[in-house]
């Protein structure tokens, strides 16, 4: 009886999270897979079953594809950009220096900025002619360039705006872990005489690495999630050179009103974002050091 | 479990919802829920409230209750969700060309069942024909034009002064604008050009502002049905070549892809000479241009022309006959020849019927700012904005083209030929 009681109120316990969850994310995952095989429901017409037909569109639909290249593109050059800075902020305001809270403040500002406000701002740097960038490139006496509005130079700026967004956040845990490395450590190893740079090397990027693989996984779930920069800056343009994965969801989901596709196109972004974190858990466990 | 748990969430926000508004049930009033977005600067919330206060006190019994949702995008979004949920608003302000996406969804009835008396079937005439273009498909009139706009070029007087141009005229016709930008670009020693003769905004909606050059070489984009575009008609092409050509032959407009955001700021920062773009930006204007400014309607070729932009009065379907004879009522009144006289004035949209250019307010109002009235008159050239079915899938299909074309990927023929083979796929379901 008492044991019974006992499990009771364990459940009891676990109840508000579990709800939650559940109402949240388990439920939204599995009617996204079931709602994949259905046709989209329109007017009189109801849903009906297609099978692997919305797939068979994706596969054939050139949007997808390189809405999902430019997705990698641009996770392959957010993730280690972004983490090698914040570890390089870190490392330079975990040091004694003047001024050290008002660095640590200006290089966390871009984190608290609403992505909307920091977008319309950086899409006034891009500004051909008299944007804040043009008047750099200028006074060298380069030739104006439309960044954002060619296809070869659009992702990259949106790039260079998600690396100023995201390392300052990512620096903050790099922070917190410089911080928790005990003193003697460093002290130990000026008695053997190490270098800084062989002490950041094998003292304090292992000790590190628990951070690095959290953000690392923060890193690769935001490339794949950011999408409000896009909606200010360029709508996916031109001619889907900035469409990334979520983006073009959005834009079937909510402008095409095509539930069923939108559907199919989110099981595919869930199952890269499930394989990513399994992957990262797997393999960078086992070489990561945790104290 | 899921089901229930649902249930009981949504009885507890009804209950939430109910316990905030007591006085509803109870007396005799139907109530008009209405949902309208804000596409162009200034208080216009304050304004809406104002007209829905000044409504109800001439017709008591009736509550508007209006609700802001946000920019067109944002309000289709949800006045489709709320439909989808069970609880669409009465009335909704959204985009002339979401006619056809409302209707295969369907949410909204027509207002030609509904408006039936001698006197609301002469209020539905009563609006300018170019309006009603996109409000209307199969014989029936699914949309009242509100908020509508147009296309228009603005241009910067000091500048055409400076380059010998009489400051008073705009180019009539394509080869003027040409002739006039290439006159009005001015390049340092290096090269880099400091100011661009012409600028039309390529970015988001390109498909809006090409129909301000196919309208004047006299093609349309798509048929009344909403099921065939035209998008690879030889005059297609050629409109899209001269746009094109703007930039990568002449280069009196800036190359690649132009913010439609950004445009405004560059015709104040004196960046460009002359600008396209819609007439709800003339009070933007009329407020930071710190120089002499003109507006004229769209340069001419074959003939002249524009599309109109903007928003109507939809219906929605699954609203009460009381409240759908409120909705009437209101929307009557909000358009009657001194309520839209005001929402022009107030707004910078162009006032939707010619009634309310009689009106003392406006044609004061006109006489102390003449470019008001360009818009008005370039009326009786304008087209409908390109509509079809599966609206936005269809016109993005061609804004692709037109921006491949544009940064110079696709030659002009080619773009749109890919366009037209994906517009042609899309819409196949709607030809039976």
């Amino acid at each position: 009886m008492i044991r019974l009681s006992a499990q009771v109120h364990g459940w009891l316990l676990l109840l508000p999270a579990m709800v939650l969850l559940a109402a949240f994310t388990h439920y939204p995952a599995a009617a996204t897979l079931l709602h994949s095989f259905f046709s989209t429901p329109k007017g009189e017409r109801p849903a009906v079953w297609v099978g692997l037909d919305n797939y068979q569109g994706m596969v054939e639909d050139p949007v997808f594809w390189q809405a999902l290249t430019n997705n990698l593109w641009f996770a392959l050059g957010t993730i280690p950009v972004s983490i090698g800075l914040a570890m390089l902020m870190a490392v330079w305001v975990n040091g004694k220096l003047a001024g050290r809270g008002f660095l640590r403040m200006a290089y966390f500002t871009p984190t608290v900025l609403p992505m909307i406000a920091v977008a319309n701002i950086w899409l006034f740097f891009y500004t051909p002619t008299y944007g804040l960038l043009e008047q750099v490139t200028g006074a060298f006496g380069l030739p104006s360039h439309n960044w954002l509005g060619t296809q070869n130079t659009v992702l990259g700026c949106l790039i260079v705006v998600t690396i100023w967004k995201e390392a300052g956040f990512f620096m903050i845990f790099y922070l917190a872990a410089l911080q928790a490395i005990p003193p003697a450590l460093a002290e130990a190893a000026a008695i053997e005489g190490a270098g800084r740079w062989y002490f950041f090397r094998r003292v304090v990027f292992p000790l590190l690495m628990p951070t690095t693989l959290f953000v690392l996984i923060n890193a690769v779930i935001n490339s794949f999630r950011l999408v409000e920069h896009i909606i200010v800056m360029t709508k996916g343009g031109p001619d889907n050179a900035s469409a990334l994965l979520l983006y073009y969801i959005y834009e079937v989901g909510f402008k095409f009103w095509d539930s069923a596709y939108a559907s199919t196109l989110t099981v595919v972004l869930l199952a890269i974002l499930a394989s990513a974190a399994i992957a990262q858990f797997v393999f960078l466990e086992k070489r990561t050091h945790y104290q | 479990m899921i089901a229930k748990l649902k249930r009981l969430a949504a009885l507890g926000l009804t209950a939430a919802c109910v316990a905030l508004l007591p006085t509803v049930a109870a007396a005799q009033t139907t109530e008009v829920s209405f949902y309208y977005p804000v596409a162009v600067g200034g208080p216009i919330t304050k304004l809406v409230d104002s007209m829905a206060a000044d409504f109800e006190k001439e017709n008591p019994g009736i509550r508007i209750k209006p609700i802001y949702s946000g920019s067109y995008q944002e309000s289709i979004v949800k006045a489709l969700t709320a439909m989808k949920s069970g609880e669409p608003p009465v009335l909704s302000v959204l985009l002339s060309t979401d006619m056809f996406t409302l209707i295969d969804e369907g949410a909204i009835v027509d207002w030609t069942g509904l408006a039936t008396s001698p006197d609301d079937q002469a209020w539905l005439k009563s609006f300018y024909p170019a309006f009603m273009e996109n409000s209307q498909t199969g014989g029936k009139i699914w949309g009242v034009p509100f908020q509508r706009s147009t296309i228009v070029l603005y241009w910067n007087k000091e500048m055409f002064r400076e380059a010998k141009l009489d400051p008073n005229r705009a180019p009539e016709n394509w080869k003027e604008m040409l002739q006039y930008a290439q006159k009005l670009t001015k390049r340092d020693a290096s090269g880099n050009v400091t100011q661009w003769g012409v600028q039309v905004p390529s970015s988001g909606f390109p498909y809006w502002l090409f129909q301000g050059f196919t309208t004047p070489n006299n093609v349309v984009l798509m048929n009344k049905a909403g099921n065939q575009t035209y998008y690879d008609n030889p005059a297609v092409i050629e409109a899209l070549q001269y746009w094109v050509d703007l930039s990568q032959k002449h280069k009196v407009m800036p190359p690649g892809i132009i913010e439609w955001g950004t445009t405004p700021k560059d015709f104040f920062e004196k960046k460009i000479a002359m600008m396209w773009t819609t007439t709800g930006n003339l009070t933007n204007v009329k407020n930071n241009a710190k120089f002499d400014f003109g507006v004229a309607m769209l340069p001419a070729n074959k003939r002249r022309g524009s599309p109109t932009g903007g928003g109507n009065f939809y219906l929605f379907k699954k609203s009460t006959p009381a409240q759908q004879q409120a909705a009437l009522k209101f929307a009557k009144w909000i358009t009657s020849a001194e309520r839209a006289a005001q929402w022009g004035i107030e707004t910078g949209y162009v006032a939707v019927r010619p009634a309310a250019w009689e009106t003392v307010t406006l044609r004061k109002y006109a006489a102390g700012f003449p470019p008001a009235t360009v818009a008005r008159d370039q009326l009786e050239f304008s087209v409908a904005e390109l509509s079809t079915h599966e609206n936005q899938r269809v016109t993005k299909a061609l804004n692709d083209g037109l921006q491949a074309a544009l940064t110079g990927t696709k030659k002009p023929d080619q773009a749109m030929k890919d366009a037209q083979r994906e517009a042609d796929r899309i819409l196949k379901p709607y030809r039976k």
